[in-house]
């Protein structure tokens, strides 16, 4: 490995940086390496949106591109890709790209501090759908707050912008141009990269290297989508050990399906892990879309989210009750591990110094024939969009002739960790699927967890929900009941006919 | 369906939905917000250090390991502070670095400049801080128990409360609750001091009060007015968290640059910025109603407690408008109204959109909902026999004649619009066969007063400059932190002088042009600076119009300036080019301009007289739908109709309505501050603290600015303040949960619903009611 610098396209030029400490973030080397200060810092924990910019990355033949949160992304994930900034959107005569103009004449800026955030946001929006609707339009500007607007303005602009004439640069073609695409894949890397600026920082290229790397090193930070180490940065000021990125090891971003399982690699981000997840259990739609917000899930892992084992994050509930795998890696060796087996308390996991998830399995449950599987996963929290769960709930149930004859129970946000619920298990195994069994299944909840109080919720109301949830499970999947069990997500008001 | 509409007014400029003067620069990233500005080369960035309990004695504060952390430059504590070390509005309790005491989580106790942010946020980590920990009194209860207050508390009382009370028909006593709110704006606390040469100093600051910063910081540096210029192009928001608090920052980098000679930024990060700086007042209502069968209200006591925090800051002239908006649109005859000002160990909190004014809202409409569910009467019926009437029962418990209500006549209209009667009696029918949804629609009204309480501020000033190209340059005393201010001076001055909008430039904000500004707050904006820019103009005009008659005989009416032409008689010219002829004659073309409101005058110890030079008015319906087996709510739609007398710009009036009512809406459903046991805020990061969201945007919302209604006072072009108003609509939000909890209970039965109504809150009150048993 020879040591060498970050190289990345910005405004169609490839930069190299080689002295650059690794952990700046893209938000920082923006406002103070570049003086481009268009990007704003509101949060610096990915959670208002102020400095999204768009990543462009060649994947096969396409240049993919992502809003993404550059206050908490390093710049060293940004080697061998695209960054695109608001600076970048107007044309070399200064006239506004659609989104910006669309902005413009819907009064969608007051005070403009969010804006170009929302700008990049629909930028991406734009280069991917020529005709979004509402809720494809809300779920895209889920990571972006703005407290001046009321959001209307925003929403109406995306509809404008794509009315609007095509952009002489940054449009849908220019986005995929030859010479873009040629100029990405020149700086394509092929081998591992080795930043020696401290706090050092390798990026290999093979599983092997990787493990192998990581063996020797078991001090060192295993850096994916950076989400949340992004964090220990930003808001700890935590002085990092060296880095090992292992969004470029090949293999790991992959995911491969057989008729009964789904294994997801390590490097795979939120966004596709859920995509590949919702196409066997369309119900796990919204808890998807619920979690954390486009950005985010443009950048974090879906391994990354179970090695990080919160004890409110969204993904391990569900994988629970589907009775997912890890594979775990170590040197040259592979083990696999029950997820239910992986956290044993609080921020504590099964796991050996130098041993790295490097892959998750998802079984794959279906109906058959007099057997009805039943998943579900809920997420509640104060607000719909981009929170922490107060608590999340995951159910697969399995129904023959009436009766459940398997069914497993997890929770998030009730405990140290996310943890199955037994005794609910129990009380609803061999009983008949009817509203009397969930409900005592729900009563049984109170044996399972002891749940502390806390700024998203106290210990009763988690109590109760997480009762109450197994309740709504049975409603929301009794074909005779006749009214509503959910809130839309997207609201309407009852018709009232016009007299 | 998603419409806001408005029909513009017959002028030129004036009355159109133009866009936001900085639009095009806010889209491309152009737009320089304090952080933005390019600084010298050698500039220090600082960070404060703060407090880690809530009430105790500083024994020592130990900083050798801050002073030789890598690139830390200087060092600053109490001791250090040459002049006043001092940053309060009114009173002097707010130190800027604590000296002795504690009291609260996040005071500022030293600061730090460094060689960059990274270096002075982890040396002021080094700090060891030797505490005596006293006992800390952490909310309004525990405040009241313990008559902990941070200024006196006042009674406002009309009539004979007590002996109508004993005389009414039917009592309730009851108990409102509301959490504060943070401000949010998503630029944070920033100021920048660069000193000059002298020992003058310039700052740059995201304030909302110049004047004020200035006064601070000359104060701290031991300085006079004139040494210090402040300076303020935008903000990135500010609702109200950037009138008294930036003083702290500002102090804190001025006093750090005069101590290095070197400029000094300082900007806080989010969570240091929701720590350290005050919030919304949360409050608590004890109160006493007698009213009739018809939910008319015969008798009211009610006991205001607000958490102020730790010193005085604004919370007098807050709960002074807080119990001036207990009344909102209903005249009560005989009322008391006693306002406890409560000191706790935590945050002073200060001002936010509203001004206390949506505290007090939320304490008379609960009391009327409760009254109409203990009569099982449709709430906007006990509203309205409560409303002010237009020639008698239109006295305000302040003693100020209500002269230009217009509820009565927006309500039908609202009502009318929204269709409430038919989708309340629709949902009626919904929620009885629907156990787990239940929807709930409400309407509420808002009488909101404009002006400042404190008689002094209700004055501006402008500097205008017409060069000789045509074109003009205008400055006046307000701020730009989003809400369309230069926008509408713009308008106005383009309109005055007959030019292009294109032809005027709104200049920073810069005391050192215009003095002694107001704080803009209280909706003024507009009112103050608009009347004082088209001042200006109108000055300039009439030297124009003078010369015109002189060199060519005309008479006055004979002149006339519209779209950058100036008609002469028979001939007309450019405007460019009359100027400059203008200016060949020695003609000044540069005049200051002067506004002060008229009318208004109150008197402090009775809490009486006419604070408001008039009212701004609006209606609400929202309908929502909640989930009882987790207390989720949502809302469906909203019909807003609001007045804005003459819309100046309705675009812009449109946008303070939406983002005023989703503001608020946050308030009221899922913003929530939580403290610990220790007095540590817990929800000092967007991560914890949820202000509304896009989604949160209902897809069914219609907003109406009200037609035909100019201000019957003379305010600038007629209009009327739009800034604060519309958060209060959102009060309809959470009485259409009311609504909805109510139908999961039995009729008649009184809701125990506290704000924020998150999806806790619900199922408790839901919870509540269900006890009470359920109609069969
Ligand atoms: S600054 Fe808030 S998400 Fe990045
Ligand atoms: S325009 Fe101010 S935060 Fe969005």
């Amino acid at each position: 490995m020879n040591c060498e610098g970050i190289r990345f396209i910005l405004d169609g030029k490839v930069i190299t940086l080689d002295k650059l400490p690794p952990t700046t973030t893209l938000l920082q080397y923006l406002r103070e390496g570049l003086g481009r200060t268009g990007t704003k810092e509101g949060c610096a924990e990915g959670d208002c949106g102020a400095c999204t910019v768009v990543e462009g990355e060649l994947c096969g033949s396409r240049i993919v591109y992502r809003a993404v949160n550059s206050c908490i992304r390093f710049i060293a994930s940004f080697d061998g890709k695209e960054i695109v900034t608001v600076e970048s959107l107007q044309s070399p005569a200064g006239k506004l790209h659609p989104v910006q103009q669309a902005l413009v004449d819907c009064h969608g800026s007051q005070c403009g501090f969010c804006t170009p955030g929302f700008v990049m946001s629909l930028f991406a929006l734009y280069l991917e759908d020529a005709a979004p609707g509402r809720a494809k339009v809300v779920d895209y500007l889920s990571g972006n707050l703005c407290r001046c607007t009321g959001y209307r303005p925003i929403i109406d602009a995306a509809a404008v912008a794509m009315i609007l004439p095509e952009p002489e640069v940054w449009s849908r073609h220019d986005a995929q141009s030859e010479s873009r695409r040629a100029l990405h894949a020149s700086i394509t890397r092929t081998h591992s990269l080795n930043i020696a600026v401290a706090p050092g920082y390798v990026a290999p290229r093979a599983l092997d290297e990787l493990a192998g790397c990581y063996e020797n090193n078991p001090g060192a930070v295993l850096l994916a989508g950076g989400t949340d180490i992004g964090l220990w940065v930003t808001k700890q000021l935590r002085d990092l050990p060296s880095i090992i990125y292992i969004g470029n090891v090949v293999g790991l971003a992959t995911i491969s399906e057989t008729m009964d399982r789904i294994e997801i690699g390590a490097a795979v981000r939120l966004h596709e892990a859920y995509q590949a997840i919702c196409a066997h259990y369309p119900a796990l739609e919204e808890l998807a879309n619920r979690f954390a917000s486009i950005p985010i899930r443009n950048s974090a892992t879906l391994c990354g989210n179970l090695a990080n084992g919160s004890p409110i994050g969204d993904s391990m509930p569900i994988l629970l009750a589907l009775g997912a795998t890890l594979v775990l890696r170590r040197g040259g060796q592979t083990r696999t591990l029950p997820l239910d087996e992986f956290y044993l308390g609080y921020q504590k996991k099964a796991l050996e110094p130098g041993e790295f998830i490097a892959a998750v399995r998802i079984p794959i449950l279906h109906d058959s024939a007099g057997v009805k599987i039943v998943v579900a996963s809920y997420k509640i929290a104060k607000r719909f969009d981009q929170d922490i769960s107060a608590l999340c709930g995951a159910y697969v149930v399995r129904i023959e002739a009436g009766l459940v004859t398997a069914a497993r129970i997890a929770y998030g946000g009730m405990a140290a960790t996310p943890q199955r619920a037994r005794h609910s298990e129990t009380a609803l195994i061999g009983r008949p699927w009817s509203e009397d069994s969930l409900v005592a299944a729900g009563k049984a909840i109170a044996q399972d967890y002891r749940p502390i109080s806390d700024m998203r919720a106290s210990a009763n109301y988690r109590l109760q929900v997480a009762g109450n949830l197994l309740k709504r499970l049975y409603l929301e999947h009794d074909a005779a009941a006749t009214f509503p069990t959910r809130i839309p997500a997207v609201s309407t008001a009852l018709r009232v006919e016009s007299p | 369906m998603n419409t806001s509409t408005a029909k513009p007014c017959p002028s030129e400029v004036v009355g159109k939905a133009i866009r936001h003067e900085s639009a095009h620069l806010h889209v491309a990233g152009r737009a320089f917000y304090t952080d933005d500005i390019p600084l010298p080369a050698n500039t220090l960035h600082a960070a404060l250090g703060m407090s880690t309990i809530a009430h105790g004695r500083l024994r020592a504060i130990d900083l050798s390991a801050v002073r030789t952390a890598p690139g830390v430059v200087a060092v600053m504590l109490a001791g250090d502070v040459p002049g006043h070390n001092t940053c309060g509005p009114i009173r002097d309790d707010d130190p800027i670095f604590a000296d002795h005491l504690v009291q609260y989580v996040g005071q500022s106790l030293f600061a730090v400049a460094a060689q960059s942010v990274e270096a002075a946020r982890r040396a002021v980590r080094l700090a060891r801080i030797d505490y005596e920990t006293l006992p800390a009194i952490l909310d309004i209860r525990a405040a009241l128990a313990a008559q902990s207050f941070v200024i006196p508390t006042q009674r406002l009382a009309r009539g004979d409360p007590h002996a109508a009370l004993a005389a009414a028909a039917r009592r309730l006593r009851g108990t409102v609750e509301m959490g504060g709110q943070d401000q949010f704006y998503l630029e944070g606390h920033i100021s920048v001091a660069i000193p000059q040469e002298d020992g003058a100093m310039l700052i740059h600051c995201s304030t909302q009060h110049p004047t004020e910063v200035q006064h601070k910081v000359a104060h701290a540096l031991g300085r006079s007015a004139h040494d210090i210029i402040v300076q303020c192009r935008r903000m990135g928001g500010g609702f109200g968290g950037k009138e008294s608090q930036p003083a702290l920052f500002a102090c804190a980098a001025a006093l750090l640059a005069q101590k290095t000679g070197r400029a000094v930024k300082l900007r806080v990060d989010r969570d240091a910025d929701m720590i350290m700086t005050g919030k919304r007042h949360d409050f608590i209502a004890d109160y006493d109603v007698g009213f009739d069968a018809s939910g008319r209200i015969q008798a009211l006591l009610v006991m205001l407690a607000s958490r102020c925090g730790y010193s005085a800051d604004l919370s007098g002239p807050v709960n002074d408008r807080a119990m001036m908006h207990v009344d909102n649109a209903y005249f009560l005859e005989h009322v008391e109204i006693i306002s406890h000002r409560c000191k706790t160990h935590t945050v002073s909190n200060t001002a936010f959109r509203g001004f206390g004014g949506p505290q007090g809202m939320l304490v008379i409409e609960q009391i009327i909902d409760d009254i109409a569910r203990t009569l099982d009467l449709d709430p906007l019926a006990v509203r309205r026999v409560n409303y002010y009437a237009i020639t008698e029962r239109n006295i305000t418990p302040y003693l100020q004649p209500v002269e230009d209500n217009v509820l009565a006549l927006m309500t039908d209209q609202l009502e009318a619009s929204s269709d409430y009667r038919a989708r309340r009696e629709r949902i009626t029918v919904f929620n009885q066969h629907s156990p787990v949804i239940k929807r709930g629609i409400a309407l509420t009204p808002v009488k909101f007063g404009i002006s400042f309480n404190a008689t002094l501020y209700n004055q501006a000033g402008a500097l205008l400059h017409v060069y000789t190209d045509g074109t003009v340059l205008v400055n006046h005393g307000g701020t730009e932190m989003g809400q369309g201010l230069f926008t509408k001076v713009a308008q106005v001055v383009a309109e005055e002088l007959g030019i292009p909008l294109a032809s005027v430039r709104v200049s920073a904000t810069d005391i050192g042009k215009v003095p002694n500004t107001s704080a803009t707050a209280a909706s003024s904006g507009s009112d103050l600076n608009g009347k004082a820019a088209q001042a200006a103009a109108h000055t300039i005009r009439q030297r124009l119009v003078d010369y015109a008659c002189d060199k060519y005989a005309l008479t006055a009416d004979k002149v006339s300036f519209t779209q950058g032409r100036v008609t002469l008689g028979d001939k007309a010219t450019d405007f460019a080019a009359f100027v400059l002829e203008a200016y060949g004659a020695r003609i000044s073309l540069s005049s200051t301009g002067y506004y002060s409101t008229p009318k208004i005058h109150y008197d402090r110890a009775t809490l009486t007289g006419r604070p408001f030079y008039y009212f701004a008015y609006g209606v609400a319906v929202a309908e929502v739908a909640i989930d009882v087996l987790t207390g989720e709510s949502r809302l469906l739609r909203v019909d807003i109709l609001h007045d804005v007398g003459r819309s100046l710009n309705p675009a812009i009036d449109i946008g303070q309505i939406e983002g005023g009512f989703l503001q608020g809406a946050g308030w009221l459903t899922s913003e929530e501050l939580c403290w610990n046991e220790h007095g540590e805020l817990k929800t000092h990061a967007p991560s914890t603290y949820k202000i509304p969201t896009a989604r949160d945007w209902p897809a069914q919302a219609t907003v109406r600015l009200l037609e035909g209604e100019p201000n019957r006072e003379d305010t600038i072009h007629r209009s009327k303040a739009v800034g604060e108003p519309p958060l209060m609509l959102a009060i309809a939000v959470l009485h259409a949960i009311r609504a909805a909890v109510a139908s999961c209970g039995k009729r008649g039965v009184v809701l125990r619903l506290t704000a924020p109504a998150t999806p806790e809150s619900i199922l408790r009150a839901i919870n509540a009611v269900q006890k009470e048993g359920v109609d069969g």
